[in-house]
């Protein structure tokens, strides 16, 4: 036997695991909704803040949200990002603009993208809508909005955002 | 009314992108293993272990206290793993101070660490869902939106985070331990460097490091007989809440505050930025400083800004109330260890032990950590004194 | 030392696919019935709040963060979670009662076990340099204990078959359990081999589901007005993770640490063992010394229904059942992690004296 020895400083052990996802029931009732072009969120009973995508929950009071509020594709930026790298798994190219976006009518933001924008002109408080794919492709899927882009409406006041009712910002 | 209990032996190992010499259980040995030393103590003066990291999926390994066990010495003993996203280092470390603030154990070992070399932490993090739209960017691409709506609100000048960047990399170069050694970094740097998640640059972002941080927490007998000065545990607290709720503020979250308030109060804390010496913040991403220091009480809200540009925080410029003396999370992130890193940089600085970034006379000083959508807080004050 | 008791205890139907539930919709039913069995509101009327659950179960990082989505966590509350059984959540909480913190504290647990193939996830929890690349599943790890056990001469097939028949036959009154039935020792020796000498009927399920427990001092109990057990001893104690290095036959850490959470002080009416295999049931029971006097798994136990990250919070709440019924004076639940028994934890549990 050699004295020498080979110094092992790594060894590939991939691993693959298989799980079958659920959604969840209230994301479930979401993602039924959206297949059919529509934004559904859903009120807590006891604050009345209405979450989208529902998750079950109202996280602030700790009960269970259950009554159905359909929502406008209209939204505010709350606030934004212009990402420069690629995000594992997504073909987007960078720089592409992820915001926080509050539907009309409900009282949290969700993430999507926001196009057909010049990302310096991009703001807190602007007016956006979804662009939706045709109506052929429509999946139980957040993709159907392909993005969010910019309306001919005046911004919203920051202190104003997150508290619009289902019929927009009246300016 | 809780036991007295004190730090009295730290371990850290180097923080590098990659630890491909050690194992990840001997990563945590190294730390642990300095720690006893730096006690004088060996294995069998541990009474339990108590281990914290974030996500499993960080390494792939499944609930790694049960593989763990054997090189921490801990067969035989009770092992607890915490998880409390990044907060856990600082949680981790005041749940093994329970441990001895409860009277049911007289000394323990305490290890943090992250070996992130060993899987893909940003994967791990953007791990794809179905059914929901694929857009997360790792933790910059989250806290991006929330240090644009600080900025907005603060009105602070675009460069108060460069300032940041700079002033902790200085201090990590102080320190022969962290990740980053840029001594000679300039704001022009850090502003000409990469726009990552607009508003943040690479700079002005945390490297990804492995790393491994370990103390030993004994009671006040112990800690009395104690060959080094001991760090006094002088208040913990934890706070969480929800990562969204309708109205949730997310640029100074109750939690946070709320968190220091408790911590505060036990330490007998009134002002903070005159009461302490120095502080260690969790701080991943520059603009993370003023806004911290606006939610810890060092400033009036929209102020804390003006402290990092007065250099209030800086060792280099003499500053009252030095923060990140060891360079912070912006020179050194082995996640799962970067609250105890924080927990254990603070009680350096109480014990006179920081070396280069030692600030002069420290007698008390604040460890924080925060974690999931800056929700979870974890928080102590250590002192040189009893009380 | 205050002294600590248990107020509450509720636990979900074990099921073994729970569906398209997420967390949230997993834990909230369970805690609303705990917080009513309390006369309690929300998490805002305990001063502490600790959980256990493990990602790797549904595959997703961070699975313990939505469940703060369930708490009512508005404004912030004293939390913290353990990636382990949340029998551990209740050590750390005791832990903090102890230290003057806390005078109550609410602890669940939850898995979702059913969307991966639980044996082979939890192979990764396994040394990751010489054991998890061999993909080496919980269940054949605890087939070769179980041959160790046969080959020695100190069991047999029928033994194991014995605690299989009794755990369903037990089942039947706990309506929560996933397997019960009136099946005899026969019956279930004439299941064929699964993973040799294991029969299906020796492995626990998979299940998904939910528990939770409130604690309290004894003092809050009594001024909440509420029946409770003590808990008057918990420790846990973890072995090396070499197979090799361990006597597969016997559980050391089980036995140190329930002497040391004083188990031997007293008669133990009744207790409730975490054995995800029937031969491990035999394992623990005679690592205690425990005799026909003592009621083992009157619930059926983890083979009736197995809820990772649960399961050993659900012993706790199964022997505090049987106390403030009445049907028992003092007993014991342990809780285990790892493979073949690696770490475990007992609690002692006793009859209040105003109780």
């Amino acid at each position: 036997m050699s004295d020498e020895q080979d110094v092992i400083t790594g060894i590939n052990a991939p691993v693959y695991l298989k799980y079958n996802f659920t959604a969840g029931a209230a994301p479930s009732r979401f993602l039924t909704q959206l297949k059919k072009g529509v934004l559904m969120g859903q009120r807590c009973p006891k604050c009345s803040a209405v979450y989208v995508p529902a998750r079950g929950s109202c996280a602030l009071c700790g009960v269970a949200t259950e009554e159905d509020v359909q929502l406008s594709d209209k939204a505010t930026v709350e606030s934004f990002t212009i990402v420069s790298i690629p995000i594992p798994g997504n073909p987007i190219e960078p720089p592409f603009v992820v915001a926080n976006l509050v539907l009309d009518g409900s009282n949290i933001s969700l993430i999507h993208l926001l196009s057909e924008c010049e990302n310096s002109e991009v703001r807190i408080g602007q007016r956006v809508q979804g662009v939706w794919k045709p109506e052929s492709e429509w999946d139980y899927s957040m993709n159907n909005i392909r993005y969010f882009k910019p309306i001919d409406e005046p911004d919203v006041p920051a202190e104003k955002i997150g508290k619009l009712p289902v019929t927009g910002w009246e300016g | 009314m809780a036991n007295l209990a004190a730090v009295v032996g730290i371990g850290q190992t180097k923080y590098m992108t990659k630890r491909t010499d050690v194992s990840i259980a001997g990563l945590l040995r190294e730390a642990a293993f300095k720690a006893l030393q730096d006690a004088e103590l060996t294995w069998d003066d541990i009474d339990a272990v108590i281990i914290g990291k974030a996500p499993d999926m960080f390494e792939g390994v499944i609930m790694p206290e049960v593989y763990l066990t054997d090189a921490l010495g801990c067969n035989g003993k009770p092992m607890l793993r915490v998880h409390t996203a990044g907060s856990v280092g600082g949680s981790t470390a005041l749940v093994a101070a329970s441990h001895v603030q409860s009277g049911t154990f007289k000394r323990v070992l305490t290890v943090a660490f992250e070996k992130q070399s060993e899987s893909n932490a940003m994967w791990a993090l953007s791990n794809a869902q179905p059914f929901s739209t694929h857009l997360n960017a790792g933790a910059g691409g989250y806290f991006a939106p929330i240090i644009r709506e600080y900025m907005r609100r603060s009105k602070a000048p675009y460069d108060v985070g460069i300032k940041v960047a700079v002033k902790d990399r200085l201090h990590g170069a102080r320190n022969p331990l962290a990740h980053l050694q840029k001594p000679d970094i300039t704001m022009k740097e850090v502003e000409e460097s990469f726009m990552l998640w607009d508003p943040i640059r690479f700079l002005e972002s945390c490297p990804s490091s492995d790393g491994a941080c370990a103390m030993v927490i004994a009671n006040e007998e112990l800690a009395d007989k104690a060959s080094k000065p001991p760090a006094w545990i002088r208040g913990v607290a934890m706070r969480s809440e929800p990562t969204m709720y309708a109205g949730r503020e997310q640029v100074n979250p109750q939690a946070g505050r709320d968190c220091a308030a408790d911590v505060y109060k036990q330490a007998g804390i009134t002002d903070p930025r005159k009461d302490l010496d120095c502080a260690e913040v969790y701080v991943p991403f520059s603009w993370y400083e003023p806004m911290w220091l606006e939610n810890l009480g060092f400033a009036p809200e929209g102020e804390g800004w003006k402290l990092t540009m007065e250099g209030a925080t800086s060792l280099d410029e003499g500053g009252d109330i030095p923060w990140n003396c060891s360079g912070g999370v912006l020179s050194s992130n082995p996640i799962g260890a970067s609250g105890m890193i924080r927990f254990a940089e603070a009680a350096r600085q109480v014990r006179g032990d920081a070396g280069a970034h030692q600030v002069e006379g420290a007698k008390l000083a604040l460890g924080h950590a925060y974690g999931g959508g800056a929700q979870f807080f974890a928080m102590w004050v250590v002192g040189a004194e009893k009380s | 030392m205050k002294d600590i008791a248990i107020v509450a205890y509720q636990q979900s139907d074990s099921v073994s696919d729970a569906g398209a539930v997420n967390e949230v919709e997993l834990i909230m039913p369970v805690l609303a019935r705990t917080f009513e069995q309390a006369g309690l509101n929300s998490a805002q009327d305990v001063d502490f709040v600790c959980s256990g659950s493990c990602d790797y179960l549904q595959g997703a990082a961070f699975a313990f963060v939505s469940g703060v989505d369930a708490l009512g966590a508005v404004p912030p509350i004293k939390e913290s979670h353990v990636e382990m059984d949340a029998a551990w959540a209740l050590y750390e909480s005791i832990l903090k009662i102890r230290m003057g913190h806390a005078d109550s504290a609410l602890i669940y647990g939850f898995g979702k076990s059913s969307p991966g193939e639980l044996p082979v996830v939890l192979s990764q929890q396994l040394d990751p340099y010489y054991l998890a690349p061999l993909w080496v599943d919980s269940i054949s790890l605890a087939a070769l204990q179980a041959r160790m056990m046969l080959d020695k001469g100190l069991i047999t097939e029928r033994d194991m078959a014995e605690v299989v028949s009794r755990s369903r036959r037990n089942a039947m009154n706990n309506p929560h359990a996933q397997l019960s039935g009136d099946i005899s020792v026969d019956d279930v020796l004439a299941e064929e081999t699964y993973l040799s000498p294991l029969r299906k009927a020796d492995c626990s399920p998979i299940s998904d589901g939910a528990s939770a427990i409130i604690i309290a001092t004894v003092e809050q109990a009594r001024a909440w007005g509420l029946p409770y057990a003590v808990i008057s001893g918990i420790d846990h104690c973890i072995e090396t993770h070499n197979l090799g290095m361990r006597d597969l036959t016997d559980s050391v850490s089980t036995r140190m640490a329930a002497n040391r959470a004083g188990m031997n002080t007293g008669k133990v009416d009744v207790a409730e063992l975490y054995a995800p295999f029937s031969h491990q049931e035999i394992i623990l029971a005679r690592a205690l010394g425990l005799d026909d006097s003592t009621q083992v798994n009157p619930s059926g136990g983890v083979l009736a229904g197995n809820l990772m990250m649960a399961s050993g919070l659900s012993r706790v709440g199964e022997v505090f059942n049987r106390i403030v019924k009445g049907e028992a004076q003092r007993g014991i639940a342990h809780a285990t992690s790892g493979p073949c028994l690696q770490h475990n934890l007992v609690t002692v549990l006793e009859k209040g004296e105003n109780a």
